[in-house]
């Protein structure tokens, strides 16, 4: 069935309804915030109005008696432990951990927004007015937003450990670039922008916290990752990480932003000062887009050397990241992005030089793409500014120097097995008629002009060799033959426990509706896996549920063996009825071999597989997308008339679903490249637009229809023939739509986004209005 | 001016009445006294569209709309779409579809979706559109959920 090359699939590959969708389109399912206990308690925090100053004193008197309050505690009352916020596997290695840097609460403001005292009330409306009651005297400090300033000898310290604000500089280089720039024939250079942006799921994040009857605190939380955040959680608050127990249910979205510890440790705080009572930490969303994370702003400067046939040399790159107050997933970004770009091109040499720098804003951390749409934008537009040039057809020059199968990183080690990137750009530029269109948009003179781009990109599969790549999976049989399947592996709005009950359904030979998966992960039940991340379930615990699948089918044949005499080859199980391999003739049902493992007197044991993965290996996947935009000339308006991405992310397990991933990463791509970002006011460094008003988020209104297609080469190294897709489709979009304004008009935007201010700015300063 | 006020309405088929605070919104009497947990609170200002009940049969974003005005009137959420066990073809479509991802902003767009087909009215593509364009979504880029209400527009017709 599923072994071998070429692998006919039964249920892996069809449009299978999503498990969760009754749940979700009825109210059924339960969040972190719908959860109600009869004595809960409200928690608030007091956030600084200054980006950067000491805390000198804090008089919480007045807010204690505030009736209706239960607690007051500021960074006193709490454990003087640092630890990192990011979600990533803990290290067994001291060298190869985040930055612990932060507090529960804060006695130094490093941004506005950070949290200095917290207040535990009966309601919403006592908290807050409490939160008025406490006297906080601050000594105000200069403050920098600007990385490049930031790195200046005598810009304000934000962190003493890091006198100088470089939160990381580790670079890479590969090959020699000295040489290869001397060889070349042209050099180019260029610069490039992104600005901060924010995940905008709808859930914003919410947490309840309670010591449960053996003192063990409990947390309810819209989390990507419990099991991490329960390691998390018991390192801020100094407890035993066996005392910590994380409920996750169903999550409305993540994106990055809930692979990061924010509101659990502080909840868990608040419930603590209660003597345990249950206590529901929820933000607002003027909080949620200055006390979660954002995206990277990155500037990027770009140096290439180029053959005169147009063969890429060397690459010489330099990403200045903001990473904000503090350090969440720190220069692990910048980084893990330059290991995803080099096995795109076949560049001779490369040198990268990354610098990850605080500045006094939000901390920026995991963002759909882990810095690539930053990467990448800067690469894509960089690579078409140079085939323009060098008046070289743009395709043409990526595909004369793209990778080829084989190639293999030399610091990674990390091998393409299958490369369908070249038939991505063909299928692409015939579905949006390439050829055709250029001809037809090469002279326009109208207000209104038309233009093409497009951008490719190559990503990752899950975090090897970097990062540990666990996961586990338990298949537990009943005795009607059906599954429950647990994961932990995280559901957060992706579609991930509709995939992997098609990968448990298709090796057991199950119907689909057959697997009845547990959606909620629960660290004191759940398998241990690290959770929602790096486009990494389908592969990494997808890989698990199969390990535990095939347990299971191994003892059902072998209980169907020992019944009718034939050999455990002869025999396979087909929509749960055991069969005799080569006839396909039924011997008897699944819930026959089912109810004996239960009931029989002498042998009954019930059927289980349990399964934990480590996989030490990776994927590479790419794709890349095609865009057609009209730019009004007079308004400085884009809008994007057709746009595709072409995926080659290998099996595609549930089309309807890898479908719903591209469009949603487009129309975040596209928010990115024209609308979106956060903004701070340079005098203060107050958040300007922090509110889906003001922050332009892409309505109906906004999002053309999407086009997306796959070429499905089978990955060996998937379990089922499968790669990465959920963060790669939002790589691409904003560096194609950038390329096709600069078709429409000749005019580069080297900075994102292209809202029509800057746009008009800009056609006005090339003298085109 | 005294702080509780008592209001009569009837949610989902069901007749309340109760005590609330005049400064309460609907969104949070329906979410915090009666549970109706469907309706999702993303911003609380009315920008969001996830806490869109209807209100005598009309679109309503429940954050800004006080409690005591539901004095007298019927409300549906989420909860009371389907119909004897079974879904709606609103919800039907949803599922068929697959505009659900991470189901924050479903309850609401059903409603609405629902008020639209309850209408008895037809809509062209861009009509659709604006109607549902309070409605935010980070999951789904929209394209899905235009072809789940178009399609059971299009069956009531």
């Amino acid at each position: 069935m599923i072994e071998g090359e070429k692998m006919a699939f039964e249920i892996v590959g069809k449009r299978t309804i999503r498990k969760d969708a009754a749940a979700k389109v009825t109210g059924r399912a339960k969040y972190a915030d719908d959860f109600f206990e009869g004595d809960m308690l409200v928690g608030k925090v007091l956030r600084s109005p200054y980006a950067h100053a000491v805390v000198k004193h804090i008089d919480t008197s007045k807010a204690k008696a505030l009736p209706g309050v239960e607690a007051v505690i500021t960074h006193e009352d709490l454990p003087k432990l640092k630890y990192a916020t990011a979600g990533h596997p803990w290290s067994l290695d001291p060298g190869h951990r985040d930055v612990a840097d932060r507090l529960i609460l804060t006695d130094k403001a490093r941004y506005v927004g950070d949290g200095i005292a917290a207040v535990v009330a009966s309601d919403t409306l006592t908290a807050e007015k409490a939160l008025k009651l406490i006297e906080v005297e601050y000594e105000v400090l200069p403050f920098v937003l600007d990385p490049e300033k930031a790195m200046l000898p005598g810009a304000p310290v934000i962190h003493e450990e890091k006198p100088d604000n470089i939160l990381g500089d580790a670079s890479e280089e590969i090959g020699n670039i000295e040489e290869d720039f001397r060889k070349a024939d042209h050099i180019f250079e260029g610069v490039y922008e992104t600005s901060i942006v924010q995940h905008c799921h709808l859930e914003i994040q919410s947490a309840y916290a309670y010591a449960d009857a053996d003192g063990r605190i409990v947390i309810v939380s819209s989390t990507q990752i419990p099991h991490i955040a329960r390691r998390i959680v018991g390192q801020a608050l100094g407890m035993p990480w066996g005392k910590i127990r994380i409920i996750k249910p169903y999550i409305g979205g993540g994106f990055g932003n809930k692979q990061d510890i924010i509101v659990e440790p502080i909840a868990a705080a608040m419930s603590l000062a209660v003597n345990g009572r249950p206590v529901r930490y929820a933000l607002t969303r003027e909080e949620c887009f200055v006390d979660t994370r954002t995206r990277h702003a990155m500037k990027l400067y770009m140096k290439t050397a180029v053959t005169k046939e147009g063969k890429l040399l060397s690459l010489h790159m330099r990403p200045i990241s903001n990473n904000g107050a503090y350090a969440s997933h720190g220069h692990t970004i910048v980084m893990s992005a330059g290991g995803k770009f080099r096995l795109l091109y076949d560049f001779n040499s490369i040198k990268y030089e990354p610098k990850t720098v605080y500045t006094n804003l939000p901390a920026a951390g995991a963002m759909r793409g882990y810095g690539c749409p930053q990467i990448f934008f800067a690469l894509e537009s960089h690579i078409e500014d140079i085939a323009r040039e060098m008046k070289m057809d743009p395709i043409e020059f990526r595909k004369q120097n793209l990778i080829s199968v084989g190639k293999k990183d030399p610091h990674s080690e990390i091998v393409v097995r299958t490369f369908g990137l070249p038939e991505c750009i063909e299928k692409g530029k015939q579905l949006i008629k390439w050829d055709e269109k250029l001809e037809k948009y090469k002279e326009q003179k109208g207000t209104k002009r038309r233009g093409l781009g497009m951008a490719c990109f190559s990503y990752a599969t899950g975090t090897y060799p970097h990062g540990f790549e666990i996961a586990g999976a338990r298949i537990v049989m009943n005795q009607d033959g059906s599954v429950q399947l647990q994961v932990g592996a995280t559901e957060i709005g992706q579609g991930s426990d509709t995939v992997l009950s098609q990968i448990a359904a298709e090796v057991l030979g199950l119907p689909y509706d057959m697997v009845h998966i547990v959606s909620q992960q629960d660290t004191d039940i759940s398998p241990f896996d690290l959770g929602a991340y790096a486009s990494r379930q389908t592969f990494v615990s997808g890989a698990a549920v199969r390990k535990a699948a095939e347990e299971v089918k191994g003892k059902v044949l072998e209980m169907a063996s020992e019944k009718t005499g034939l050999s455990i080859d002869e025999l396979d199980i087909k929509a749960a009825r055991i069969v005799e391999r080569k006839s396909g003739n039924e011997i008897c049902t699944l819930e026959d071999i089912a109810m004996e493992s239960y009931y029989d007197r002498v042998n009954a044991e019930p059927i289980f597989g349990n399964a934990s993965y480590n996989v030490r290996t990776n994927a590479m996947a790419y794709g890349v997308t095609f865009a057609e935009v009209e730019v009004d000339m007079e308004t400085g308006r884009i809008e994007v008339i057709e746009i595709y991405n072409v995926h080659d992310s290998g099996v595609i397990v549930n089309p309807m679903l890898a479908e719903g991933q591209v469009h949603g990463g487009v129309s975040m791509s596209l928010g990115y490249a024209l609308s979106e970002q956060l903004l701070f006011d340079p005098e203060t460094g107050r958040p300007l637009n922090n509110n889906f008003l003001d922050y332009k988020l892409q309505t109906i209104m906004d999002t053309p229809d999407i086009g997306s297609a796959f070429v499905q080469l089978h990955e060996p190294e998937g379990s089922v023939g499968q790669k990465s897709l959920g963060e790669n489709t939002t790589i691409s979009p904003a560096p194609a739509v950038r390329n096709a304004v600069l078709n429409a008009t000749g005019v580069a935007f080297n900075k994102l986004p292209m809202t029509p201010q800057k746009v008009f700015e800009k056609f006005k300063q090339a003298g085109l209005l | 001016m005294d702080k509780y006020e008592k209001i009569s309405m009837v949610v989902n088929g069901k007749a309340y009445s109760l005590e609330i605070d005049i400064r309460e919104s609907l969104l949070e009497v329906l979410r915090n006294r009666l549970h109706f947990t469907g309706v999702k609170q993303g911003c609380s200002v009315g920008e969001c569209g996830a806490c869109t009940v209807l209100i005598d049969g009309l679109p309503v974003n429940s954050c800004i709309y006080l409690a005591v005005w539901a004095d007298g009137r019927k409300i549906t959420t989420i909860e009371g779409v389907s119909k004897d066990g079974e879904l709606s073809k609103v919800q039907q479509a949803f599922v068929d579809e697959g505009a659900v991802q991470c189901g924050f902003c479903t309850p609401g767009l059903v409603l609405t979706a629902t008020a639209l087909t309850e209408s008895g009215r037809k809509y062209s593509d861009e009509e659709i559109k604006r109607e549902i364009s309070g409605h935010l979504c980070r999951c789904t880029g929209y394209n899905k959920i235009f072809n789940a209400v178009k399609r059971a527009l299009d069956a009531e017709h």
